[in-house]
């Protein structure tokens, strides 16, 4: 207090020190400058991929006899005899998401509700890295995974006739044991991000552990859970090298989770890994399947939003 | 007066657990009672050796400097406390002839008899309608011959809260929507809906403009008729403008927080026992 006042009263304070003009701040310029060019990069990057996937995109569609009702609705995807379908290649797809997802959600969820709900803190202190650490194991090896284990089981358990080889099942199941730390990490950090007070609120009015977990926990974080689903859900219809070991190669347009059938992304890296000539229309037609995954996961993102927002909206 | 009408519901066995609120009445006068209470966060000794009996249907007022364990005294009386990892209570609170924190003792069943309602207003984010329900339902609420609707129910907790005319016409929109002194009534409302035997508010109006507080205050009062109210303030007005008793606490030189005088009111602030109390009151610290 004292010194303020003998400040101001003694006067001794340089004019430039009482100027309001805007001061040189070099380091915070350099840094602002660099986070601004990070920010374009990531954009420019996103645009390259879309405009790559145009035009290779475009020329495939101009071939003549390919068109884009052709791409969507066909149910044979048969690139020597001309049949560019994608439909099998999107329900081996959802098959596989779907799986995946059947397995991450009620276990991500659970595990997300344990973690932040139940552990102490000191044993969420220790599990949460743990469960985090199986998101950084190679996808290859869930995929040999998938052939050498989840195969062989399914087909104990199944019989040998229903279950084929290569089928979308097994590659599903482990997709989902896959996402799942991704899953249960963003779940829970939506847990926990409700405020105590909520919790002390209904704890408050006699409300037992799993009461406030589920009827009041669970709901207010409605939103961020969505957001995980969501990007789970992106990430499943993505993912690749499982897919491609143990789905099968080849397209077949089937709802039989037990058969082989190849999906999206494994169709691309399967064709894209072989002999194959620029310019063919082959090879441009795996830039219509990447465009096509490209505006499925980016729609999903989009709705995400909306989902979140509105949820969001309704719980505030 | 309306409420007076409802009041007969407050008499009725709506929940599972009433009948043993006369039982429990009888016994000793006191709502509850802290025997030797000390409580530790951890190796940390927040308040230490607290002895003090709240009367019934009274408000008792909690008044000490920042620090002083005020509110770690209050949530020992419902566990709330258990909530804090490391947190442990040694002696005894002894409520409705039981010690709360004997072995056998489940704390759920403690909260459901004695509510809560805390200092920043925290509704629910659900409806108007569905915060004042949701515990109800929770404490088993019965519907049945001669006993109200969960309707009737939120309206008559609500009108008890001084809330209803205010919010009758919009049941069904968020409890957030409502201003801060109407969510903190929103959260009484919501406490008496499960109709506890006592009421435990931590600094209930701090949060609140003085309007605001003043409703808050008058509710108190009115609420005392039917339910014990243990309140934590910091405002000294406040604790002589509502209460009837007042315990004065502070810390000692080990830091842990101790009940230095316990009495009435008027007693309290107009003749104090003990110099640190007389000092607190006339401002000379804290
Ligand atoms: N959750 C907690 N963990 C550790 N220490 C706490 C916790 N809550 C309160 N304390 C400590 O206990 C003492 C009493 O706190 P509190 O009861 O909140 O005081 P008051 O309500 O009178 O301001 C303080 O020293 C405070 O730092
Ligand atoms: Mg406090």
């Amino acid at each position: 207090m004292s010194t303020i006042t003998n400040n101001a009263s003694g006067g001794n304070l340089s004019p430039e020190a009482l100027s309001l003009k805007h001061r040189p701040r070099p380091v915070e310029a350099l840094i602002y400058g660099f986070l601004f060019f990070c920010g374009i990069v990531s954009i420019f990057t996103t645009l390259g991929i879309v405009y790559e996937l145009g035009k290779e995109s475009l020329l495939f569609f101009s071939t003549p006899g390919v068109t884009i009702w052709g791409f969507l609705t066909g149910t044979r995807w048969q690139p020597q005899a001309g049949n560019f379908g994608i439909l099998p290649l999107l329900t081996s797809t959802l098959l596989t998401s779907g799986m995946a997802m059947l397995v991450a959600a009620p276990l991500g969820l659970a595990a997300a509700i344990y973690l932040s709900e139940y552990a102490t803190p000191s044993l969420r202190k220790a599990l949460k890295p743990t469960l985090e650490v199986l998101a950084g194991v190679p996808t290859v090896v869930y995929g040999y995974f998938a052939l050498t284990f989840m195969t062989p089981l399914l087909r104990a358990i199944f019989g040998k006739d229903t279950v084929e080889i290569y089928n979308t099942a097994s590659a599903g199941l482990v997709m989902g044991i896959l996402i799942l730390p991704l899953v249960s990490s963003m779940a829970e950090d939506a847990l926990s991000a409700v405020p105590n007070a909520l919790r002390e609120a209904a704890y408050g009015l006699g409300a037992t552990k799993l009461e406030v977990a589920v009827q009041v926990v669970l709901p207010a974080a409605v939103s961020g859970l969505a957001a995980a689903f969501l990007v789970a859900i992106s990430r499943a219809i993505g993912e690749t090298m499982i897919v491609a070991i143990a789905a099968g190669a080849g397209p077949r347009f089937t709802f039989n989770p037990f058969q082989a059938a190849e999906t999206m992304s494994g169709h691309i890296v399967r064709i894209s890994g072989g002999d194959l000539s620029y310019n063919s229309i082959d090879y441009n037609s795996l830039f219509a399947i990447g465009l096509f995954l490209f505006i499925v996961t980016a729609a999903i993102n989009l709705v995400s939003q909306q989902v979140v927002r509105h949820l969001k909206r309704n719980t505030q | 007066m309306l409420s007076s009408n409802i009041m007969p519901y407050a008499q009725s066995n709506i929940f599972s657990k009433t009948g043993e609120q006369e039982e429990a009445a009888g016994a000793s006068g006191f709502a509850i009672e802290a025997r030797n209470l000390s409580i530790h966060y951890s190796a940390f000794r927040a308040v230490k050796n607290v002895d003090m009996a709240i009367p019934e249907r009274k408000i008792t007022a909690i008044i000490g400097p920042s620090g002083c364990g005020k509110s770690t005294v209050l949530r020992s009386f419902n566990r709330m406390n258990d909530l804090v990892p490391g947190a442990h209570a040694e002696g005894d609170v002894i409520f409705m002839g039981q010690n709360i924190y004997a072995p056998q003792v489940d704390p759920v069943e403690v909260r459901r008899r004695i509510g809560m309602v805390f200092q920043k207003p925290n509704p629910f984010p659900r409806s108007i309608y569905e915060n004042v329900a949701w515990g109800a339902r929770l404490n088993g609420f019965k519907v049945g011959l001669g006993r109200p609707s969960m309707d009737e129910w939120v309206e008559n907790c609500l009108r008890k809260a001084a809330l209803w005319d205010e919010v009758k016409d919009k049941l069904n929109q968020s409890g957030l929507s409502l201003s801060g002194g109407q969510q903190q009534r929103l959260c009484i409302a919501r406490a008496i809906a499960i109709q506890p035997q006592i009421i435990l508010m931590d600094e209930p109006a701090s949060a609140l403009d003085p309007i605001a507080t003043l409703k808050v205050e008058e509710l108190m009062q009115e609420l005392a008729r039917d339910y014990t109210i243990i309140v934590v303030t910091h405002n000294m007005q406040q604790a002589a403008r509502v209460s009837d008793q007042t315990a004065f606490f502070t810390v000692d030189a080990d830091r842990a927080g101790m009940l230095v005088e316990f009495g009435d009111t008027r007693q309290i602030f107009t003749n104090p026992k003990d110099s640190r109390t007389e000092g607190y009151i006339s401002g000379k610290y804290g």
